[in-house]
């Protein structure tokens, strides 16, 4: 291929396809630290056309079978690292076993970024304003993990550390996102707030609620966009937790907030304004949630 | 409305009728030639490192690792480009007393604001350039900053240019009528402060140049994505000091420009230096984000004003300061100070008050140059303007389609000087709101926003009227001393297959120039449309003009079109009229026929005149000298500008708890004068008005303390898309002027004009039930919800 000279910015690197996860691995440890696992690229590649990376080595997983497919596995649904953005919309395992995936996933960016971006990348990636890594902590998922050191699975509360630092370790890859299967009793709910359609929300949030009738016996809510990593907010979960979705409910979550959130310095969205607008999201979430019943 | 040139049932009457743009396909087929596009042979590539400091003095700039790279050309810092490279100066002699420092490709000693190109690099690859650009070390000394207009004006603060002794570019003032004593007589004074974010302009394809300078001709090709090949032949052969005509500007297919590509950039200056230096072909694209931080931004403005009304709403006055910050230049060689004093001058345009008075500020400061962009200064003063009317007719009582159908200039009192000085031959305000009055069912609207409050959900409708600037004459530019044209020039040949081809100097940037050029000739001449070959953008081949800008293309290209036709036209018909032993006159061309004016039944082909003119002139008689090629140039007369003038209606909702906007309708009547292509006017209004909604709601170009531009990529940076975009609907009213055979008159700026006025007018609509208003663009969450004390 004849490729344009003037487009392409990046810094040299080698490229290497690995067929198998122990391929992967092993150009990984060859390479040292500087090498990065590239599946679907939607953030990796910008980085390096910024000179943000600049990794001697990009091993490309794409073509490792064992990271793809969506599956039922026990009380879960497997859903293979390599599972695009916009299989989540396609996939009919995911409609009926993990909705909330469903339903956050027209809200990530754009289609032609869903066409490549990937779910464990995202997850991997650990962007705090992004969708799917928030909505695994509200499914309470587990992420499944291979690396020189063996394979492990990982809560989602046990997952995300730091602004994009998380439990991976150098040369880790995430093969599978386990979510429990969504069942009868359950409910849930997503919605952002955005400038512009698939845009990174200025908040975000989504909720699964385990009810008996009108009653609330479990919930887990999550929110993206107010700080260093998608945020369970277990202060308002707990106002909730045995009661029903009245307005008194629902306003006590909404004031739980300030204890559970400390949203970051910004000048377009200062911290007052963002807790806010999580307060307004919770209060509308929790209304649809209700009357979902 | 539709004034009466032409039926649309005769042949060949394209004027006025929707026909599709002839290289749509090609460039849908992505058959397009853009200058990113081309590779000649020995081509390089340049890179730019840029300043990381707002204002910084350079102590030292160290390439020697850069310069060893393998497959680096050349490393050029300012001092080398200056020694091929005469210095410019923007400013015009029409702004008295206007100054601005001299500049140069790349600086010498000091960079002026953050982002700057300081060093460039030339290498066999855009990427070997960029790793070149890595093994520069420049060692800065930071020098005390300006970034917003309170501090550049400071008494004492820090101070730009050396030598001078404050922050001031130009001052301009205006004062007529008794502005005092219709104010101490007025029984309403509304008053408000304004402020409007710098915003730029986002073109799909960013700025692009190949500079090919030939030592052996001593001749420089430049292929550049401009809005204005001879205003840059002109410029590049001054500077770099080779003659005119040795210079050659191609500017081919263009992906939009907005007035942004026809201003003198330091990196595309700088590329014509390197190719001189290296004697091969240098290339440099701009990527998005060098767009953000070296394309001109526009707007940036902070406006205090008043207005005063007697009792019964007639407006008495105007009272306007604007205080505008520009960058640490005036751009070259339109200047920055052409907005605000566009702001002055069309602050109450439409109405018929008389006393008027304004003072501008134009002020540096450590950013990027402002300058012009589409619409340039039409949006601060429209917004201005019909905020004060609404919150004039709030407080005498008045709804807002009443205290405008009030004040406006009546349709039938043309001619009008409006209260800045400018003079409207024939506008149509009454004819324009009664009908959008009309076209959004104002009174439908109002009771829903009615109903709808009452179940908390709050609607705003707002409307805007507008004059806009177009067509302009040398007042514009000549007279200031600029070397641009306000002419066109035309060039029309019949090619011996009897199909005419058109060289013309108005330009295409996507807009449909080359369409309305081929309908108005093939209208004019009476040939199929698909006959007529347009040609544009390349100073070797079509004549000097001003080609295309301040919506001059269809008034003024157009005119140079029909006039040039015309001329054809007799001379076709001498032919003709020798051949078939007529008179001329007796003589008509329908659908590349001649015939019989009377009876119009066909004589003889044109491909037979050219036929016999080009291979068997010897069968005419003795003496003929058949003339298939013309050339005419036409530069406007009368009315310094075309004005033209319409109106704006939108319709949203405000969430308030969230701060968020939605646009759900946006209503436009309209008035360019005589229409050539309905479905291109339409889509021009479409474009202007999507533009001037993303500066109302969302566009932005946010700085930090310290002079840096903090969204600079299109994820931060909020241009409108497709999903926040309502239906637009739109109406004309045509009144041509009079000053053209055609009487067309611009229209790409109109929408844009009044977009943002209108949806800041609805949302404070939608805010009267609190007490809230809103008085700054872009109207965005946080200022919503500030406003409404949400937080």
């Amino acid at each position: 291929m004849d490729i344009e000279e003037t487009a392409v910015k990046a810094r040299a690197f080698s490229y290497f396809r690995a067929a198998t996860i122990d391929q992967a691995l092993d150009a990984h440890a060859r390479a040292g630290d500087d090498a990065r696992f590239i599946a679907g690229g939607q953030s990796l590649v910008p980085a390096l056309s910024l000179r943000l990376q600049a990794p001697r080595l990009l091993i490309d997983i794409t073509h490792i079978d064992e990271m793809r497919g969506v599956r039922r596995e026990g009380g879960y649904l497997r859903i293979g690292a390599l599972t695009r953005h916009c299989e989540m919309l396609s996939e009919p395992l995911v409609a009926e076993f993990a909705p909330l995936l469903h339903a956050a996933a027209p809200f990530v960016a754009h289609p032609a970024i869903r066409n490549r971006g990937t779910f464990g990348g995202s997850v991997a990636l650990a962007d705090p304003a992004s969708e799917f890594p928030a909505m695994t902590l509200a499914l309470d998922a587990e992420i499944e993990i291979v690396g020189p050191t063996g394979r492990r699975r990982v809560k989602a509360d046990d997952f995300f550390l730091d602004l994009f630092e998380t439990a991976l370790q150098p040369g880790e890859l995430i093969t599978a996102i386990y979510v429990p299967l969504f069942k009868a009793d359950q409910r849930f709910a997503f919605d952002e707030l955005a400038r512009r359609r698939g845009d990174y929300a200025m908040v975000g949030c989504g909720i699964m609620a385990t009810c008996a009738g009108d009653r609330i016996n479990d919930i887990r809510i999550s929110f993206f966009s107010v700080g260093n990593t998608p945020t369970r907010v277990k202060g308002a979960e707990a106002t909730l937790i045995g009661s029903s979705l009245d307005a008194e409910r629902i306003a006590a979550a909404q004031a739980a907030l300030e204890g559970d959130l400390a949203p970051p310095d910004s000048d377009e969205v200062p911290p007052a304004m963002r807790l806010h607008l999580a307060r307004v999201l919770l209060g509308r979430l929790l209304g649809r949630l209700g009357e979902s019943a | 409305m539709s004034a009466p040139l032409t039926s649309l049932d005769r042949p060949n009457s394209y004027i006025g009728r929707s026909v599709p743009r002839p290289n749509a396909k090609r460039l849908l087929a992505g058959r397009g030639r853009y200058v990113s596009d081309l590779r000649l042979p020995r081509m390089l590539y340049a890179a730019f490192l840029r300043s990381p400091h707002a204002h910084a003095k350079i102590v030292s700039i160290n390439t020697d690792e850069a310069r060893k790279l393998e497959g680096v050309h050349l490393v050029a810092i300012g001092a080398d480009l200056a020694k091929i490279c005469t210095p410019w100066t923007g400013t015009l002699d029409h702004f008295k007393g206007m100054i601005s420092a001299p500049q140069l490709p790349l600086p010498l000693d000091r960079v002026v604001w953050a982002g700057q190109a300081v060093v460039a690099v030339v290498a066999e690859s855009r990427a070997i350039a960029e790793d070149a650009l890595e093994l520069i070390e420049v060692d800065y000394e930071d020098l005390p900053l300006v970034v917003d207009i309170d501090s550049a004006r400071a008494a004492g603060g820090p101070v730009i240019n050396p030598g001078s002794t404050n922050n001031i570019c130009f001052r301009a003032q205006l004062d007529n009528g008794a502005v005092d004593d219709a104010f101490a007589h007025a029984a309403h004074v509304v008053e408000e402060e304004f402020s409007f974010g710098r915003h730029t302009a986002v073109t799909l394809e960013p700025r692009a140049i190949v500079a090919d300078y030939d030592p052996a001709a001593g001749a420089l090709t430049v292929h550049h994505a401009t809005q204005t090949p001879y205003q840059f032949q002109d410029l590049y052969s001054r500077h770099y000091g080779i003659a005119e005509a040795h210079v050659r500007v191609v500017a081919t297919d263009i992906g939009g420009s907005f007035g942004m590509k026809l201003h003198v950039y330091h990196e595309d200056m700088a590329v014509v230096g390197l190719s001189i230096l290296l004697g091969r072909p240098v290339k440099y694209v701009a990527d998005r984000i060098e767009s953000f931080v070296s394309d001109i931004h526009a707007r940036d403005h902070r406006v205090r004003a008043r207005m005063a009304l007697d009792a019964k709403g007639e407006i008495l006055a105007m009272d306007v300061r604007d205080l505008t910050a520009i960058g640490a230049f005036s751009t070259y060689p339109r200047t920055s100070v052409v907005e605000g004093n566009q702001v002055i001058r069309l602050m109450g345009a439409p109405y018929r008050f008389k006393n008027y008075r304004a003072t501008l500020e134009v002020i540096f400061q450590n950013k990027v140059q402002t300058s012009q962009y589409r619409a340039v200064g039409h949006p601060i003063a429209c917004a201005v303007t019909e905020r004060l009317v609404d919150m004039a007719a709030a407080k005498v009582g008045l709804d807002p389609f009443s205290i405008r159908a009030q004040n406006v200039i009546a349709d039938d009192a043309y001619p009008q000087t409006s209260p800045t000085g400018y003079r409207f031959e024939a506008l149509s305000h009454q004819a324009c709101l009664k009908r959008l009055h009309e076209l959004m069912d104002y009174d439908g609207l109002r009771a829903e926003q009615a109903d709808l409050r009452k179940r908390g959900v709050y609607r705003g409708i707002g409307i805007a009227a507008f004059v806009e600037i177009t067509n302009p004459s040398p007042a514009f530019y000549g007279v200031g001393g600029a070397r641009i044209s306000s002419q066109d020039g035309a060039i029309l040949s019949v090619t011996p297959s009897g199909e005419v081809r058109c060289l013309i100097s108005v330009t295409e940037q996507g807009q449909g120039t080359e369409a309305i050029i081929s309908q108005i000739v093939a209208d004019q001449l009476g040939i199929a449309q698909e006959h007529v070959k347009v040609i544009t953008g390349d100073t070797e081949v079509t004549p000097h003009g001003g080609a295309t800008w301040a919506c001059r293309g269809a008034g003024i290209g157009g005119e140079t079109a029909l006039q040039a036709t015309r001329a054809l036209k007799r001379n076709i018909l001498e032919i003709a009229a020798l051949i078939l032993q007529e008179q001329p006159s007796a003589l008509d061309i329908i659908n590349g026929e001649i015939v019989d004016a009377g009876t119009r039944n066909q004589r003889i082909p044109i491909s037979e005149i050219a036929r016999i003119a080009y291979f068997r002139s010897d069968t005419l008689p003795p003496g003929t000298q058949a003339q298939l090629t013309v050339s005419h140039h036409f530069a406007p007369q009368g009315y310094p500008f075309a004005f033209t003038n319409g109106i704006q209606g939108c319709s949203l909702e405000v969430d308030v708890e969230t701060g968020f906007v939605k646009v759900l309708k946006h209503f436009i009547v309209e008035d360019c004068g005589r229409i050539i292509n309905p479905m291109l006017v339409d889509e021009q209004l479409r474009g202007g008005i999507v533009q001037g909604l993303g500066a109302a709601l969302f566009e932005e170009c946010r700085y930090s303390e310290t002079g840096q531009l903090v969204n600079g990529s299109l994820a931060d940076y909020l241009v409108p898309m497709a999903m926040e975009m309502p239906d637009i609907v739109i109406a004309h009213v045509e009144t041509p002027t009079a000053d053209t055979v055609l009487g067309a008159k611009g229209v790409g700026e109109a929408g844009t004009a009044a977009a943002s006025a209108c949806v800041l007018n609805a949302v404070n609509d939608a805010l009267t039930p609190f007490d809230a208003t809103i008085n700054s663009i872009p109207i965005t969450p946080i200022k919503i919800l500030k406003a409404l004390k949400r937080f």
